[in-house]
């Protein structure tokens, strides 16, 4: 195996590889040095939304950034079904968020006018609404829901053939892959970075990109790079296989395209993704049917724990290195939603050495150092 | 396919596979019954809809899923039969509601 490249990704998951994918489509060559199977992997651990509804409180930037990633999304599994054959399931009909009770309405209807009156935001049509409304578009709902908000730009993928699909592409493409290879130490050297592996080899590039999730915030500062994260846990209850009859995602329930319905989705400080606390889980499992009543007489067949990447604020960073030019930093909670702008935006701006600032202004880690305010970037 | 031997003597149980009698043994599980009745009661599969008839007969495998008195993907081979029991044999997902 060679041991020299154009680029080096590290991190595999869904967003290293779209990178990593987006690059070999344009004739980089390139590596992706990974961990193996023990890795805390987002990538299979997700609920799998292409979702747009609430995001960009707080930096309306994010806003258009998710409008964009849900616009490509098309393309990007077209791309992948013709170079790989896999269906990828990317569905865009619109999704709801379901309101139990007036209160949780009228809470909803809050956030959207915030979202509305923040100066710079695109408007992606996300609107309230009532009851009668939504039992025209999702019959099932049960009674205690009293509303809910619409967005027709939400959707959702088969995000682990997402992930397949893309390591599949990354192979024709001619990218190397190493699983079982975390880095310990990148030095720069005269415009090369050398990446030492767990054997104490090295691997040189050009340039490299660290999209490797939580461990960024050991990494980035290698590279005189920062990522300040607040990784959560999240559980996720799935019941057995049965006929479609949720024909929209809901940002707590969808139904996948091979029939199970996944709910989710809880938010726990603590990042131990071998237990499952009960008690959330029945909480998650109470709404749900309490949103959709014949839910109940559905086995659950699995629940598990999964370890989201999320940078201190909820929203994405994309940055380069002044220090050692070359140096790209890549973190961001909604891999699957803008697994699309990671392959067509970030890695031709990777390629061509410079991150478009009019873009991906907003995204840099700089913007820690003057706020300190804790927002979210998701739901 | 399946043959009952000739010294079995247990009291007969009448069910209903896709509204049509059967006479089972009492003691029968659903899937033996279903299995000894010489019907086709081959069931498809939730998501590529492939043929399956039941096989570990001791509630490992799920290939025996089916519709018991109107609920959905109950194991066959875990519910011994009852007189009038209504089958249905399980043609993909289970239904929602049952």
């Amino acid at each position: 195996m060679r041991s020299s490249y154009d680029i080096v990704v590290v991190g595999g998951g869904l967003l290293g590889s779209a990178i990593a994918w987006g690059l070999g489509r344009i004739g980089q060559q390139v590596c992706v040095l990974d961990e193996g199977d023990i890795a805390k992997r987002a990538s299979r651990a997700n609920f799998a939304l292409v979702w747009v509804q609430s995001k960009g409180l707080g930096m309306p930037a994010y806003t258009s950034w998710t409008m964009q990633a849900s616009d490509s999304w098309p393309k990007l599994a077209e791309e992948l079904r013709e170079q790989t054959g896999l269906d990828v399931c990317f569905q865009r009909n619109g999704g709801f968020h379901l309101a139990l009770g007036e209160e949780e309405l009228e809470q909803r209807s809050l956030l959207l006018k915030r979202l509305h009156n923040q100066p710079g935001a695109v408007d992606y049509k996300m609107e309230i609404l009532g009851r009668e409304q939504v039992e025209k578009m999702l019959p099932h709902i049960g009674p205690e829901v009293a509303g809910g908000s619409f967005c027709p730009y939400d959707g959702h993928v088969n995000s682990l053939r997402t992930f397949r699909a893309l390591h599949t592409g990354m192979a024709k493409f001619g990218v190397d892959y190493r699983p079982e290879h975390p880095v310990s130490e990148i030095r720069y050297d005269q415009g090369e970075f050398r990446l030492t592996g767990p054997n104490g080899e090295e691997i040189r590039a050009g340039k490299v990109v660290l999209a490797a999730g939580n461990a960024n915030q050991t990494l980035a500062p290698m590279v005189g790079l920062e990522a300040p994260m607040g990784p959560t846990r999240g559980q996720i209850v799935v019941t057995e296989r049965t006929m479609p009859f949720l024909p929209h995602p809901l940002s707590t329930v969808r139904q996948t395209d091979e029939g199970t319905v996944m709910i989710g989705d809880s938010k726990e400080d603590m990042l131990d993704d071998s237990v499952l606390n009960l008690s959330i889980s029945s909480v998650m499992a109470d709404r749900a049917q309490r949103m959709f009543p014949l839910l109940g007489r559905l086995n659950v067949v699995r629940s598990w724990s999964g370890i989201r990447v999320m940078p201190k604020d909820g929203f994405p960073i994309y940055e380069q290195s002044e220090t050692c030019p070359g140096a790209f930093v890549a973190c961001c909670h909604s891999g699957v939603t803008l697994a699309p702008n990671h392959a067509f935006e970030i890695a031709p701006m990777v390629a061509a050495g410079a991150l478009d600032t009019n873009k991906l202004g907003s995204f840099s880690a700089k913007r820690f150092a003057t706020s300190d305010v804790r927002t979210s970037g998701y739901y | 396919m399946f043959k009952r031997f000739d010294g079995d003597t247990r009291k007969p149980v009448e069910i209903f596979v896709d509204g049509r009698p059967v006479v089972a043994r009492e003691g029968d599980t659903v899937s033996a019954a279903l299995l000894a009745s010489g019907l086709d009661v081959r069931r498809k599969t939730a998501v590529s809809g492939a043929p399956r008839l039941p096989y570990c007969m001791m509630g490992v495998c799920f290939d025996c899923l089916v519709t018991v008195d109107g609920m959905g993907n109950r194991q066959g081979c875990l519910i011994p039969v009852r007189p009038g029991m209504q089958i249905e044999i399980q043609k993909g997902k289970r239904e929602i509601g049952r």
